[in-house]
């Protein structure tokens, strides 16, 4: 069912745990649709994302998307992190499930929510960032029987 | 491998495969044939359904050959809320049952029928105060599963067969997940209809019954042939039939040890969770549960993470969580006993068989050990509690 790039990411998931005084932290997920992601971002004064830390509640695909989120801002300016939207981490995993696609835009909010945690510490406005919503739950195509 | 997945499936017996196999070789005549190669179709055919009406107590002539569970359970519902729309149009299930009760019983209510879900306590068991009470003058049909497919527990069969019975009302049971585990006679127990599958006790995938006690006059659900007394057209599945017949032949011989066997490991296997892994619960009621299920949350984990980490270690669970059902929502099962739905995400399920070991318990008990830690060193969810709990 899963690619073995996300495979791969869930088995050796990259940049797990915390950073304490993290520039932004950002909690995004929903119980309710059982996945939660938490990103911790390491700002440096050029705006770099220096380190990226990550954790999870979730399945296979919440972890890998995680994973695969948090590698694909390492190292980049703000406004390239901003570029890094749920296709591209759907991408970079080479696909993912048609029901595991809400776990690629919650990887997304993520990215975001730490982000706009840094700029309300720092009192900037990131230009092309909106306030993320702390749920995310896609709506599911009803089966009437 | 190790298999505890017996709930989903169960491997075929050897001895019900050897049973089978001459009915797609030599013997491959159509059950409704007249000469020789027919006829023994249909001897293996009707002896099949003596197996298995013998094993419930019923006559012959009340077993109905049907493609598996979920198609007996459709047509004893919407049968009989046909035969019976003149009496009434008011259903009463529980909100537990299998998605082929629950989602007949919504078609239903598009058809202008009404259903009551009954409610279940905190260990699974539906409330029979709750479903007397919602026992309505048009009341046609009652329909709760023997046993629940995820949490195991056995529903009062025979209180609430006694309740329709005194009130006129039919009385349907899925026994899917109790059929050939465990003794059943539908007399004692006031069965109208029961459904069943040869897959879940080692027989073939594919085949199914349903018993349809003598005189309730339910229609066709397949219409065509005669085949079945004309309630179920279509030519007999008859290797299907003939393994049926010989996995009920041979669970109704190993009964009693087997269901020994699997209470005895099940338990083991509940005490050495609980021993050894910190912050979970068993779910559906500790003794009134089918012999081989376990069913526990693990608290701060998600069960597909699990499944797939067990798997890598070459071991075969399942799960409620929404992600292994291919909907976002939790089992509606585990949230009907109460579960908030971060703990119903995080549920296993281990069906155990006849043929499992102790030993097999020691590995699977010490890979969900290391399993769960290395989720939870993942799992904010697990990080916040920590914290929460250091602060205390």
């Amino acid at each position: 069912m899963y690619s073995e790039k996300v495979m791969d990411h869930f088995q050796n998931p990259r940049n797990v745990g915390e950073i304490e005084n993290a520039s932004g932290v950002g909690t995004v997920g929903n119980a309710k649709c059982g996945d939660i992601m938490r990103i911790f971002l390491d700002i440096d004064e050029d705006g770099i994302i220096r380190d990226v830390k990550f954790k999870t509640f979730g399945c296979g695909a919440a972890v890998a998307t995680s994973s695969m989120a948090t590698e694909l801002v390492k190292g980049k300016s703000i406004q390239e992190a901003l570029q890094v939207t749920n296709k591209a981490v759907m991408e970079a995993l080479d696909g993912l499930p048609p029901v595991k696609v809400h776990c690629s835009l919650l990887a997304e909010e993520a990215i975001h929510a730490a982000l706009w945690d840094y700029a309300e510490k720092n009192g900037i406005t990131i230009e092309g960032l909106e306030k993320p919503k702390s749920d995310i739950s896609e709506h599911e195509e009803k089966i009437e029987y | 491998m190790i298999y505890l997945d017996n709930a989903a499936t169960t491997k075929t017996a050897p001895e019900v495969v050897e049973a089978m196999l001459p009915f797609f070789s030599e013997n491959y005549g159509n059950a409704s044939s007249i000469y020789t190669l027919g006829s023994v179709s249909k001897k293996a055919v009707n002896q099949a359904r003596r197996t298995l009406a013998d094993y419930l107590g019923a006559k012959p002539e009340e077993i109905y050959f049907t493609a598996g569970g979920s198609e007996a359970d459709n047509w004893a519902l919407k049968a009989a809320a046909e035969a019976y729309a003149n009496k009434g149009k008011h259903i009463i299930t529980t909100n537990i049952e299998h998605h082929a009760v629950l989602h007949t019983c919504e078609y239903l209510e598009k058809q202008g029928y009404e259903v009551t879900y009954v409610g279940v306590d905190e260990n699974g068991i539906v409330k029979l105060q709750e479903l007397e009470e919602a026992i309505r003058p048009d009341t046609i049909l009652i329909s709760v599963m023997y046993a629940n497919n995820e949490i195991g527990t056995l529903q009062p069969i025979r209180e609430i067969g006694q309740l329709a019975h005194e009130r006129g009302i039919l009385f349907h049971t899925d026994a899917v997940q109790a059929f050939g585990q465990l003794p059943i006679n539908v007399d004692e127990l006031h069965i109208d209809m029961l459904s069943a599958s040869a897959h879940k006790v080692n027989g073939p995938k594919g085949v199914g019954c349903l018993y349809i006690r003598s005189g309730l006059k339910l229609r066709s659900f397949i219409h065509g042939g005669a085949q079945e007394r004309s309630r179920r057209a279509g030519t007999e599945n008859v290797p299907g039939i003939v393994g049926f017949g010989k996995a009920i032949e041979r669970a109704v011989e190993i009964m009693p040890e087997k269901i020994r066997k699997e209470t005895e490991l099940r338990d083991y296997l509940i005490e050495q969770i609980y021993e050894k892994i910190p912050y979970c619960r068993l779910n559906g009621d500790r003794t009134r549960r089918l012999p081989g299920n376990v069913n526990f949350s693990i608290q701060f984990i998600e069960g597909e993470s699990l499944l797939i980490m067990l798997d890598m270690k070459g071991i075969c669970g399942s799960s409620g969580s929404a992600c292994t059902s291919g909907s976002l929502d939790p089992s509606h099962v585990l949230l009907a006993i109460g579960l908030p739905h971060e703990i119903a995400h995080g549920s296993l399920r281990l069906t155990l068989s006849e043929e499992n070991t102790r030993e097999e318990m020691d590995t699977v008990v010490a890979a969900i050990g290391e399993i769960v830690e290395r989720l939870r060193a993942m799992s904010q969810l697990y990080e916040d509690f920590v914290k929460k709990q250091n602060k205390c």
